[in-house]
């Protein structure tokens, strides 16, 4: 295969083909190339695209599928954050259940910085160090100023709805001096947890405390992370006058434009990027043999939103942590079970 | 116990098992050929580490699995040349997987005082 094309997995109507590489050392007869880590040395780029507070776009250019993957997987799963882990339920005449409750508080995300605060052994009291506590203690009555017609709950009653504003931080031991700039809250006050009719109270006390993705869903710090290969159009013979309008309208707008070479209008495409490699030109039998939908293997476009608490290029960062910190513990761990199996004999 | 010793802490989890790697038994005699059962990882991991080993000339044979989806165990059996054995090539394996994540984590950095991209406050 050509050397442009071994890197390149290619779209047919109804499958894909040429999905694993063959990027292994001495598998091409007679070519010394580079291979591990001197090729992603020479290969390896990174484009941030776009930054804002909560969501990062960035080109992950020359690693292989599975590191791209292990980033995607620990984004999801293995970034420790904040969260409600404990509801002490002290009053709750609500229709709402407990446990209903207690669940929808859980999924509530949690501004606070993770690296803040210790891990919490199940057996281990809550110390200022490792729990965040939040009261919640609201009571709904009847509005004296409201209509006599008036059919909106929101003016007929005070309180009848509970919001995530609601919750009041409750700071112990040194965390008021040491979150004195950055106060423990909810990351968004509008959320709406139950809704409360006059004489129903619902009072509790809730305990955050540091989790994981991979043993409750509340705790990723991601609303999503993912990535897409890049995709690569190519034309193998010309498309030329109204089949070119049509090749254009089979993509999205900006990917395909219509260039005038010689007085013949020929496609083009420009913009391979923002395709989302729909297949709808396969459709169509005229250019079945005119084009080629491929993606390029080591292109990986990643999106990371992050759920506001960690900033999306943090988040990154501390992916990479993790991976690093993984293979610490298991060159730890082999050296631990050489030796034991060395002192056996 | 005289003095609770200082615990490492992790950044993503709370403590490691006690036999976080085990040697399954049936490994070669020259020890060339060998099946590591690593506790409490996944696809993650494994895939990963896979791909890092047979970056490796020496190597013969890579791969891993899980053996059931329901216990967190990944096992990964490596088979090299005479020129070298298992145990080296898996501790290779993840001073290399280290290395390209290092690598990767400096790139970004630079690329992102570099400032090159668009921003928004939404």
């Amino acid at each position: 295969m050509a050397l442009q094309d071994r890197n390149r997995v290619v779209i047919l109507g109804d499958r894909v083909e040429n999905i694993s590489g063959a990027e292994f050392p001495l598998s091409f007869d007679g070519k010394e190339s580079s291979h591990g880590l001197q090729r992603l040395a020479e290969t390896l780029d990174i484009k941030i695209v776009h930054l804002t507070p909560t969501e990062i776009e960035f080109d992950l250019i020359g690693v292989d599928a599975s590191i791209a993957n292990a980033l995607r997987r620990i984004l999801l799963a293995e970034i420790p954050t904040m969260a409600i882990e404990t509801v002490y339920m002290i009053n709750n005449t609500g229709v709402v259940q407990d446990e209903i409750l207690a669940h929808r508080l859980g999924l509530v995300p949690i501004m606070a910085d993770p690296e803040d605060f210790h891990w919490r052994r199940p057996l281990d009291p809550p110390t200022d160090q490792n729990t965040v506590v939040f009261k919640l203690d609201v009571e709904c009555h009847k509005n004296p100023n409201a209509a006599r017609d008036e059919t909106d709950p929101s003016k007929l009653y005070i309180n009848s709805s509970v919001y995530t504003s609601q919750l009041v931080w409750d700071p112990k031991g040194d965390q008021e001096t040491r979150f004195a700039d950055k106060p423990v809250k909810p990351i968004h006050g509008d959320i709406l947890i139950t809704k409360l009719r006059p004489g129903q109270v619902l009072c509790c006390e809730l305990h955050c405390a540091k989790g994981v993705g991979k043993d409750h869903a509340k705790f990723s710090p991601v609303a999503t992370a993912s990535y897409r290969l890049l995709p690569d159009i190519q034309i193998t013979s010309d498309i030329t006058g109204d089949d070119a309008e049509l090749f254009r309208d089979c993509f999205p707008p900006g990917v395909v434009e219509i260039v005038n070479e010689g007085g013949v209008r020929k496609a083009k495409v420009v913009n391979a990027r923002k395709d989302t490699v729909s297949r709808e030109v396969l459709r169509h039998k005229e250019f079945s043999d005119k084009v080629r939908l491929t993606r390029v293997r080591d292109h990986f476009i990643f999106n990371v939103e992050s759920t506001g608490a960690i900033p999306p290029e943090v988040l990154v960062s501390r992916a990479l942590d993790v991976l690093i910190e993984k293979c610490d513990i298991s060159k730890a761990a082999l050296a631990d079970a050489i030796g034991s199996t060395a002192s056996e004999e | 116990m005289d003095v609770d010793q200082e615990k490492p802490s992790y950044i993503a989890l709370l403590e490691v098992p006690e036999d976080k790697i085990e040697i399954v038994p049936g490994a070669s005699a020259d020890l060339t050929s060998m099946t590591f059962s690593i506790k409490e990882e996944d696809h993650t991991l494994g895939n990963a580490l896979r791909w890092c080993i047979m970056q490796n000339p020496q190597v013969d044979f890579c791969g891993y699995s899980i053996p059931h989806p329901s216990e967190a165990k990944t096992h990964i059996r490596i088979q090299t040349t005479e020129s070298t054995n298992a145990i080296d090539t898996m501790n290779k394996g993840l001073d290399d997987l280290k290395a390209a994540c290092h690598m990767v984590r400096s790139k970004f950095h630079q690329r992102l005082t570099e400032g090159k991209y668009t921003r928004s406050e939404q």
